[in-house]
């Protein structure tokens, strides 16, 4: 694509796209956490965004779309990068200047991509079935017991807290240096990079009490 | 100070380089590293062997031609200093010194530690430059009333010397720090407004056919920078880039 041509094109797409992410996640989550405060309110919310036609056949495919292109980008701009250093230093202290999560953003990238492999194996594809090819009829009260079974689990559970602390670190980098990538540097920097990494630290640690507390309240 | 120095020896070009060890005896802790550097190559000449070939003119951090990749940081351990401003006290007795070539593709080896940054040239020739009337009637520039914040940042951009620090520091080898205080430069001052559009969408293309990476947010250059250019510049070129872009 033309557009992206420029680094600095392919860098604010990457920004934009990222941040859609973001968005996307503060409400999953704000959905994800009435599971632990009012089951009734998670069963309507989420009968609501799965048979809402404009959340699924508008926001959805515009919300695949950007992970794929944030996934992809991603990967390309790891490949250019790599290609810009062909002969790799003996001794390289990228730990004296900068933090693991800005230098490995495609490591923490890549378990979340493997995360969502996971998580649309297990609520996605499903639910998909369930829609349009089963065809089964409307039940408003089957996503509970059905987010509820699926971290009976150890295994699951633990892995879903393990992605959510690699998203941490994305988000940790990721949300501040989208900002940057736009060219937004004023009085107001300081306070918004406050915000991103307080939103890097909340938002995972909010779902990996979600995963937790279904998982422990159910053994209890 | 008795040291080990591994140095990167590479006939030019075209040939494959390797490190090389050189122990090193009577180093002091007032001299300079390049000091300890001809210290070294004072002693291969005397054997017969070939000296080391590495870069430096001025040795008092304003031209930027040292460069050195000093045990995996641009620059050595110190901060906001050269190559040739750091000093052997920032060593200890019995250290292994590793000494590498800045690297990046742009940066090809020319010899053992001296890269061509010419690239860095063109990217200056592509933008980097304000156009005045030198035919007799040149305006002084200091008629031109110029906010103090905006002069002050527009210095620090300028004190930019192109040693090439931030691409070394860089993962990605990417330019855009050296780039951007260039960009700034002109961009924060009203002489610089006039070619601003050309300019940033021209220096930001030849540094990409330069082939540097993608800058990615790490702050590595800042922190490496000798000269502490910081990263709102690159902040900066990006609106800058992405005003001129959609000015087309």
């Amino acid at each position: 694509m033309a557009i992206l041509s420029s680094s600095i094109a392919r860098k604010v797409a990457m920004a934009l796209s990222g941040l859609f992410l973001v968005f996307f996640l503060a409400q999953h989550f704000t959905i994800n956490v009435t599971s632990v405060i009012d089951p009734d309110t998670f069963n309507s919310w989420s009968h609501f965004m799965g048979h809402n036609i404009l959340v699924q056949f508008v926001l959805q495919p515009v919300l695949i779309f950007g992970v794929v292109f944030h996934f992809i980008m991603g990967i390309v701009l790891e490949i250019r990068n790599n290609n810009a250093r062909q002969i790799s230093y003996k001794s390289f202290k990228g730990n004296r200047n900068s933090t693991w999560a800005s230098r490995n953003m495609i490591i923490s990238g890549a378990v979340v991509l493997a995360f969502l492999g996971l998580h649309f194996y297990d609520f996605w594809f499903p639910e998909i079935v369930h829609k349009y090819i089963e065809s089964n009829p409307l039940d408003a009260t089957r996503y509970y017991p059905e987010l509820v079974h699926k971290f009976e689990s150890q295994v699951r559970t633990g892995l879903y807290c393990l992605a959510f602390v690699l998203l941490a670190l994305h988000l940790w980098h990721g949300f501040s240096s989208s900002f940057q990538s736009m060219g937004w540097s004023n009085k107001y920097s300081r306070g918004l990079r406050a915000f991103t990494q307080f939103y890097a630290i909340f938002i995972p640690l909010g779902f990996i009490f979600i995963a937790l507390y279904l998982h422990f309240n159910q053994i209890h | 100070m008795k040291l080990t120095l591994k140095i990167w020896r590479q006939k030019n070009s075209q040939t494959k380089g390797e490190l090389k060890t050189y122990p090193i005896d009577g180093v002091e802790g007032d001299m300079s590293f390049l000091e300890m550097l001809d210290v070294l190559n004072e002693g291969l000449i005397n054997k017969g062997e070939e000296p080391v070939v590495f870069d430096h003119d001025c040795r008092e951090g304003i031209c930027g031609s040292c460069s050195l990749q000093i045990n995996g940081e641009p620059h050595g351990p110190d901060r906001l200093v050269t190559t040739c401003q750091l000093h052997m006290r920032m060593f200890n007795d019995g250290d292994t010194i590793v000494i590498e070539p800045f690297r990046a593709k742009a940066f090809p080896v020319i010899k053992d530690l001296v890269v061509d940054r010419s690239s860095f040239d063109r990217i200056q020739q592509a933008g980097g430059y304000i156009s005045v009337n030198t035919s007799g009637n040149t305006i002084d520039a200091n008629t031109i009333p110029v906010n103090k914040h905006d002069a002050d940042e527009s210095f620090n951009a300028a004190t930019c010397i192109g040693c090439g620090a931030c691409v070394a520091a860089c993962k990605n080898a990417s330019a855009m720090l050296f780039t951007s205080a260039k960009v700034s430069q002109f961009a924060l001052l009203p002489q610089g407004r006039i070619e601003a559009t050309e300019r940033v969408l021209n220096m930001v293309a030849q540094m990409d056919k330069e082939g540097f990476g993608n800058c990615s947010n790490t702050g590595a250059c800042e922190i490496e920078c000798p000269k502490g250019i910081s990263l709102e510049n690159i902040a900066r070129m990006n609106r800058e880039y992405l005003g001129a872009s959609l000015k087309g």
